[in-house]
């Protein structure tokens, strides 16, 4: 029974990332004959700076979900990062220390997250729904309606530059080594497994032994972490920081995790399926953004798109259970 | 046979006790107000905390039939603006709608949108949170392609319509009189009729209440288009209340509604929380909003108090019931 049943969850994981990989080529091939400016290297590798910083969050965000946890504070700790950062540097500090102050800020917010939840058992969307506020609020307390601009000219390098001379953009690198890291995490080590079956069933895995609450404090502090990354390549990149940073982007990260097929309920999920997805959404937006369709269209056709393909394989799974049910009648 | 009573006592003890709770929070937060600022405890200032929750609560009262069902609406705020949109374009064009037609409307469209979601999930076997983040970008979207981002102003609505919101039944203001019934409603449906015990019973159990015959599918699509018709009304009641309609109007609405829930002790994983629990969320959320606006604290403070007041909330919520369950256990001992 359990060897069939994992073979049947391989299977479905398998098919899940085909399907992603398809869908990829599809949505390019239709991209490259709506627009002649489409299959062009530059533009290719340009696009990926729109949604880098997104990815770090998404591989640690699919790390929470498959605990079957949630953390939408995300953005909210990217604005705060950003902000604590941005008047550390304003007060004249040197930029790298500024940078570390940065991430400590980002990883600190993780961690109270993460204690709140274990230390209160408490459930992750309530905690993280009140610290998104709470995160947010006070980046407006420190900033107001003020923006900080004129960051030093190296510091632009981090969200803008290449790698020599190549068209390859430096944060793509970073965004690649870190995807090749949580891959590893996830599916070669004891960690990775535990993750995995603190989503199948937190309490079987507290009986035997596990450290849950060790783990979810870990990557909720990681998330932090990762949140403030993702916060100096966006201030580096845009060149400025305003507390109204990155509004939204929770629900853009949860839209990519879940296309790539992490379950809302935990246990299921794989890196690759979720960097797959990553790109699938990128090129997505990048082509309509060339076909002039508004963002508003884009915003619609990406939650078809997220129902959709979480209905269409449940139905058919539902309808295959079906028969199989009435041929055993 | 000595336990059940016991058991089922002190629950409703616990539950009372988290009322009072908040009860009292709010009584020490109007005496620290109160001090601060003589205009806050006024009668014409209370009206106005009133009307600035009812919007809420009567959204949030959707959202908490659905949390009580172990389900999730994260499309709220989307369906106020689409809804919203939908009847201000609709009576903008035709000035002679009445209003009572105007609020049918609204509720038809809410209906539809909810009972969509209700389908998505029960049919479809999608799960809560991404078939409303989905809808919730699709009603958001839907919001901006119909007006083509543009505002249904003041001048574009006929009095009538502005009226729907500002008027007065037996004197008291229309706003308050909608949340009051909605109150009674909700307040009979949820305590005294079958399918509202059915709700508590599939939040808390969802196996065993398909072993009593309940229909898990039946009652979510229930919850979601109640949601519905709730987000529907609150939609026209927004447009009319602020005299305009834009496609970005309610962004977060569906956060506050959440938190208004947990904050009033409805268990976000289904099966427990009371509406006037949910009450005195709403009106812990209002009266923090109109005091900070009153002691002339920087509004930028507001997002990070609402934050910390979740927090407070549901932290001081598990300490109460940590130390209930230690007393009942030593008493089971005993």
């Amino acid at each position: 029974m359990d060897s069939t049943r994992s073979n049947f969850f391989r299977k479905t994981f398998l098919r899940r990332e085909w399907l992603l990989v398809l869908l990829i080529i599809v949505i390019n091939v239709i991209n490259a004959n709506l627009s002649p400016y489409y299959l062009n290297i530059t533009n290719l590798f340009d696009m990926t700076f729109s949604f880098m910083e997104k990815g770090f969050i998404v591989l640690i965000m699919a790390l929470i979900m498959i605990t079957g946890n949630i953390d939408i504070s995300v953005a909210s700790n990217i604005a705060m990062s950003s902000v604590v950062m941005a008047i550390s540097y304003q007060s004249g500090l040197n930029m790298v220390i500024c940078i570390i102050i940065g991430l400590l800020t980002g990883t600190l917010g993780g961690f109270i997250n993460g204690y709140l939840i274990t230390k209160f058992r408490l459930a992750s969307i309530v905690v993280t729904l009140g610290t998104m506020s709470l995160y947010r609020g006070i980046s407006f307390i420190i900033l107001g309606d003020q923006a900080v601009t004129k960051f030093p000219e190296k510091f632009a390098y981090i969200g803008q530059g290449y790698i020599g001379d190549t068209p390859i953009p430096f944060q793509l690198v970073v965004f690649i080594v870190l995807a090749i890291i949580f891959s590893l995490l996830l599916h070669k080590t004891t960690f990775g497994r535990h993750i995995y079956s603190i989503g199948i069933n937190e309490n079987a895995c507290r009986y035997s032994g596990v450290p849950v609450d060790s783990i979810k404090l870990k990557i909720f502090a990681i998330s932090g972490f990762l949140s403030a990354l993702a916060a100096i390549f966006l201030t580096s990149r845009i060149g400025v920081s305003r507390p109204s940073i990155a509004i939204g982007y929770e629900l853009e990260i949860i839209t990519i995790v879940v296309l790539g097929g992490v379950s809302m309920y935990g246990g299921e999920g794989t890196i690759p399926g979720v960097v797959l997805s990553l790109f699938l959404v990128g090129f997505v937006r990048y082509g309509l953004s060339l076909k002039n369709v508004p963002a508003n269209m884009i915003i619609i056709i990406i939650g078809l798109v997220l129902i959709f393909s979480v209905m269409i394989p449940n139905v058919l799974n539902e309808l295959n259970i079906n028969k199989k049910l009435k041929r055993r009648v | 046979m000595n336990k059940k009573p016991l058991n089922k006592n002190s629950w409703s003890i616990f539950v009372k006790f988290r009322e009072l709770g908040i009860f009292i929070f709010i009584i020490l937060l109007v005496i620290i107000v109160s001090l601060r600022s003589p205009y806050f405890l006024t009668l014409s200032n209370f009206n106005v905390i009133l009307l600035d929750i009812s919007i809420l609560f009567i959204v949030a009262v959707g959202q908490m039939l659905v949390l009580l069902s172990k389900n999730l609406d994260l499309s709220v705020g989307s369906g106020v603006a689409l809804v919203g949109m939908i009847v201000a374009m609709t009576v903008s064009k035709n000035w002679n709608i009445q209003p009572v037609v105007a609020i049918l409307m609204g509720i038809g469209y809410g209906l539809f949108f909810g009972a969509l979601n209700g389908v998505i999930i029960s049919k479809g076997k999608v799960s809560p949170v991404i078939a409303t983040l989905g809808t919730m970008s699709i009603y958001r979207g839907l919001a901006f392609m119909i007006s083509g981002g543009a505002w249904v102003d003041a001048v574009e609505m006929p009095e009538s319509f502005k009226l729907i919101a500002r008027g007065k039944i037996l004197g008291i203001p229309n706003l308050i009189f909608f949340m009051i019934v909605i109150f009674i409603i909700f307040y009979y449906f949820l305590n005294y009729s079958k399918i509202g015990r059915q709700i508590y019973a599939v939040g808390s159990n969802r196996e065993a209440s398909k072993m009593a015959g309940i229909s898990i599918d039946k009652i979510t699509f229930l919850v979601y288009s109640i949601s519905g018709i709730l987000f529907g009304l609150g939609g026209v009641l927004w447009v009319s209340r602020y005299a305009s309609a834009q496609s970005d109007s309610a962004m977060g609405f569906e956060f506050q509604t959440i938190a208004a829930c947990v904050i009033g002790g409805v268990n976000i994983a289904g099966g427990s929380g009371t509406l006037p629990g949910l009450l005195m969320g709403v009106l812990l959320l209002g009266i923090i909003n109109n005091a900070l606006n009153l002691i002339r604290i920087s509004p930028f403070l507001k997002l990070a108090v609402q934050g910390l007041v979740i927090l407070i909330a549901v932290i001081t919520d598990v300490l109460i019931k940590r130390r209930v369950q230690k007393i009942l256990l030593l008493r089971e001992k005993v």
